[in-house]
Order: C-alpha cells, then structure tokens, then sequence
C-alpha cells in the first residue's frame, strides 16, 4: 500500500515536470497566436483538450502553465527552505537562549497570520505577479521549515555521536552544518513535497483571483478565472485546469507520503 | 491555570500589536497617494492638500499608526476613501454573510469528517479504511475554488438545484439566503473535511494503542463499547484544535469562493478595495481577519489546557 503510494505519486510527479519541461522545447501549437475561427473547440484529435475563447490550444496552454505553477512552488520552497532551516538549526544550537526564543516567537508570530489574507495584501500593495506570488508564498514557508528542524535537530543534540563531535572540538556551526542538517534531510525532502503542493495551490489561488502570473503568461488558476463565464457551454475549460493541478498536487502529496515511510527506518521495522 | 491564561493573553497582545505594525507598514509602503488617486490626474494641489488633510494623511507616520490603533479598539476604523461611509459599517453589513458561510462550512466539514475518520479508524488496514484514505488524498489535492466552479457547473447549470450565485439578503428569507450560501459552505467545507477527516483518524488510532482502552476492553466492553466511551472523548482534544484551526483558515478561504458564487462578504469587499485603492479598507478589513485568526487560536490554547492540565506547566 505504502510503497504503491510512493510509486503513484512519483509517476505523477514525473508526468508534471516532463509536461513543463518539454513545454520549451516544443508545444502542439503556438499559444501567443490567435485563431478566432477555430475558437471554443471541444476535445478532438488536432485539439486534444480543446481551445480557449481565442482559438488558442489548451494543451499547449496547460504545459506552459505547468511551468509557471512549478517555478512560483519551488521557489517559494527555497525561500522557506534557504531561510527556515538555518533558523532552526541555529535555534536548536541556542536552545532555551534568546536567539532560540526569538525565532521560535517569530515562528509562531508568522503562523498566526492566515497566509492567504496576507499573500493578498502582499500582492496587491506591490503589484500582481509571479515575483511577488513567490514573495508572499515563500515567507509562510520560513517558519515551517524553521520549527521541523528545530525540533528534529533538538533531539539531534542529545545523541552520543554529536557528544564525540564536540569533544573533538567542534564548534556548534560546524556541527550543525557536518553532523546535523544531513540527519534532518529525509525530514526536509518529507515536508519540501508538501509545502510544494501547498505552494502550487496557493499559487493557483492567486493567479485566480488576478493577483498571479500575468497575462499572456498562462497560469492555471487565470484559465479557470477565465474560464468562469463560459463553463455553461464550453465545461472543458473549466475541467482540465483544474485536473492539471489536482493532478500535481496528488502527485506531490502521494510522493511525500511514500518518502516519508520510504526514509523512515522505523516505520519499516515495524512494518514488516 | 490562571498564570497559563495571562501567559497567552500576553502573547495574544503581543501578536496582535506586531500583527498591526506589520499590515499598517506594508500599506505605507504601497505606491501611490490615495488622495490623488481618488481627484484623479488634473486635480489642483491645494485640493489635494486639503484632501489629504481632511482624510489624516498630512500627520507624521507614528501619529497616523497610534489614531487607526486606538481607533479599532474603539470601533472606529476609519472611513471609507471611495464610498465615504464608515468601514465599520461596511464590515459590519459584509460579516453577515462572510460569518455565517464560515460557521456553515465549519459544520458541514466536521458533520462529514467524524464519521469518516472514526469509520476509517474502525477499520483500520482494511478496505472502507483505504478507501476513506484515498478519498482524503483526493479532496486535500482539489482546490476548494475549482471544486466551487464544478458544484456550479452541476448543480446550477445543468441540474438547476441552485442559482449560480448571488445572495437575497437576510430580510427576504432564512431558508432562501441558506440555500444561497449551501453550495459555497459545501466547496469550502469538503477540502477541510479531509484533513479532519485524517487527524480524526490518526488521533483515534493513538488513543485504541492506550493502556487504558486495554483495561476497557479487560473489563467485557466490546471493541465498539470501548470505542465510544472512551476512546471518542479523548482523541478529541487534538481534533477539537484542529478545528479551531480551520474555523480561521475558512473565516480567511471564504474570501475567494465569495470571488466563484458573488457574495457580497469581505472577500469581496476586499477586492473592490484593492482595485479601487481604498487603502484604509483593505487595512481594516485584513486587520480583522487576523484579529480573528489569533483570537480564534488563544480560545483554543485555553480550552485545550482546560480539558488537558498536562499542558499548563508547558511554554
């Protein structure tokens, strides 16, 4: 069952990239061309997904807005991640000091927030875009990345082999960079899937009510918004938008889950 | 308890003044003057410097960000630069219909996570526990506004069932503005539903492992017995915080599928703002979602060390 999941999942998650990836080298169709005769098509062979309101190939769209909702989640997840985990291993150094209790504050500070109102804000005050959607997104990744390592690095320091580390002389960065953060990264990979999905969803939020990618950058959340009017008579545009993103975000959750018991030696013991 | 309770309250205050700060400095810093933007580009600069004096924008920084604090605290937030009414007034009309969606959704999600969870629980490893699961996986991945669109596309176009959106108003029937707001409660609730759904289950699980639920068992209560005497009652703290949880996350996610249905809640109210630049509004309006969000959090900090003392003598 579980190791289903993680096959399921790394299937999809292929797919998706694959989809984004060949998106620049090649495309069914030219999205940035208009064919008004050929417009609202359903699904047919020459269109395997149909055209938008402009003739344009949806099929094509969906790749190169696979690009766009990757880009804006992998960021967003570096920003959490780039700034998160050096907090947390910094803070599991400190433990009980003031740096320690600053940041664990702070974390809980950013949590409080319900990051959607504020990613609005975020977005509205400085413009709609992809660069301030990966802005908005990124920063409630921080505290999350930062609380994981914390508290898996914290019961990291109790163990003997860091004891041996220190005894030889080491210095705490030295330690959490040699000896900590590589037995926090299975954890991190785990969560980095997650706030992935989360990351796309948000973004698909978004770019939906107009405060994403831009036009004529596609985005799936914008081809649902733009798709609202016209799901009476033409449902396909509504339909495989969001299938590409329950897709991904499947994909990703499956694939984290499967991770998650995959690294887990104690799970497995258990298992079996 | 008492020392517990002042504790958070402290850090209630805390959150909230920085919560403040950081929404009153993020508006600052937006580009553009509201005043010139309300006269437009032909507008005389001592109109514009009158504007600017009667709407408080001539004060210093500090001073403006003292008069909206203890303005909110007194109920005053501000008015309106493009409708000149009172934003109280505005959020007080928007949050009948942005509350309700929320406490709608609230009970929908949980009326349908407690029986999945504790069915899935019930049978765990086994076929209706992997299909619940896989259920769950499905309704965590779908995004609640697509989810929103297909309710209409099949329940209001093809089916008829409903109307598309909108909303009568309170004053022409309880009945009618409910069944206006079913399909948005069910497009937001669904999505929590799942993830209830799976801490339900997972929190059921721990609590059968419990010595405990063996001496239930020890003394002749059946599996089902055990179950719901004493296993339901306490795998519900961690629940309980969970929805504590989502009631914000909802109170907040009800701003975009107010965007799929037009309602005319703070979702929109937000979004006529921030295409009009009505600054003070989105202020006020974000201020409360997370006035609301913290303070749903604390009651919960404090009901889930009422029921659980183990918790009081943590942070």
């Amino acid at each position: 069952m579980r190791s289903r999941s993680l096959i399921l999942g790394a299937v999809l998650c292929v797919v998706v990239v694959a989809t984004a990836l060949i998106s620049f080298i090649w495309t069914p169709y030219d999205i940035t061309q208009m064919d008004i005769p050929n417009k609202l098509q359903t699904p047919s062979l020459t269109h395997p997904f149909g055209t938008d309101h402009f003739g344009r190939d949806i099929l094509s769209m969906i790749m190169i807005g696979a690009r766009t909702s990757l880009a804006v989640a992998l960021v967003a997840v570096g920003i959490g991640m780039g700034l998160g985990v050096p907090l947390g291993l910094w803070a599991a150094a400190r433990k009980g000091g003031w740096t320690d209790e600053i940041i664990m504050r702070g974390n809980d500070l950013v949590f409080a927030f319900p990051a959607l109102v504020i990613a609005i804000l975020i977005t509205a005050v400085f413009g709609a875009g992809a660069t301030n959607a990966i802005i908005a997104i990124g920063i409630f990744n921080i505290p999350v990345f930062a609380r994981i390592t914390r508290g898996a690095a914290l019961s990291l320091w109790e163990r003997e082999f860091i004891l041996a580390a220190r005894v030889s002389g080491k210095g705490a960065a030295r330690i959490s960079l040699e000896h900590i953060l590589p037995n926090v990264m299975n954890l991190l990979i785990v969560q980095g899937t997650i706030q992935f999905s989360l990351g796309i969803l948000a973004e698909a939020g978004l770019s939906y009510v107009g405060l994403g990618a831009q036009p004529p950058v596609p985005s799936w959340g914008r081809m649902l918004a733009d798709s609202q009017t016209m799901v009476s008579f033409a449902p396909h545009l509504a339909l495989v938008p969001g299938l590409a993103i329950v897709i991904s975000v499947l994909g990703l959750n499956l694939l984290g889950d499967g991770l998650r018991d995959y690294l887990d030696p104690r799970i497995r013991v258990a298992r079996t | 308890m008492l020392r517990y309770s002042l504790k958070r309250l402290l850090s209630l205050v805390i959150s909230l003044a920085v919560a403040s700060l950081v929404i009153f400095a993020v508006i600052e810093v937006a580009p553009g003057d509201p005043a010139s933007f309300m006269l437009g580009i032909n507008a005389q600069p001592d109109t514009v410097a009158a504007l600017r004096a009667e709407l408080g924008l001539d004060m210093s920084k500090p001073q403006r960000y003292v008069a909206w604090v203890t303005g909110m605290l007194s109920g005053d937030f501000g008015t309106s630069y493009t409708y000149r009414t009172p934003v109280a007034q505005m959020i007080a009309d928007r949050m009948w219909i942005s509350l309700p969606l929320a406490i709608y959704a609230l009970t929908l999600s949980t009326l349908i996570a407690f029986p999945a969870g504790i069915y899935a629980a019930s049978r765990r490893g086994k076929g209706g526990d992997v299909a619940v699961m896989g259920a769950t996986q499905l309704g965590i991945a779908v995004p609640n506004f697509w989810f929103a669109m297909m309710l209409v596309l099949i329940f209001a176009i093809n089916l008829r069932w409903f109307s598309a959106g909108g909303f009568p108003g309170w004053d022409k029937g309880f009945w009618l503005s409910m069944k206006a707001l079913t399909l948005p409660a069910i497009s937001l609730a669904l999505p929590q539903s799942a993830i209830l759904a799976r801490v339900m289950r997972s929190s059921l699980l721990d609590i059968l492992g419990e010595d405990f639920m063996r001496t239930a068992r020890a003394k002749g209560l059946t599996r089902r017995q055990a179950l719901w005497r004493h296993g339901l009652r306490n795998a519900l703290i961690p629940v309980l915080t969970i929805i504590g949880l989502q009631f914000s996350f909802l109170l907040a996610g009800g701003i975009i599928i107010e965007q799929v249905f037009f309602l005319p809640g703070l979702g929109r109210l937000i979004f006529q703002a921030i295409s009009a630049r009505d600054l003070i509004v989105v202020e006020s309006v974000v201020m409360l979602l997370v006035f609301s969000v913290i303070l749903v959090n604390f009651l919960v900090d404090l009901a889930y060390a009422a029921v659980d003392p183990r918790l009081r003598s943590r942070t």
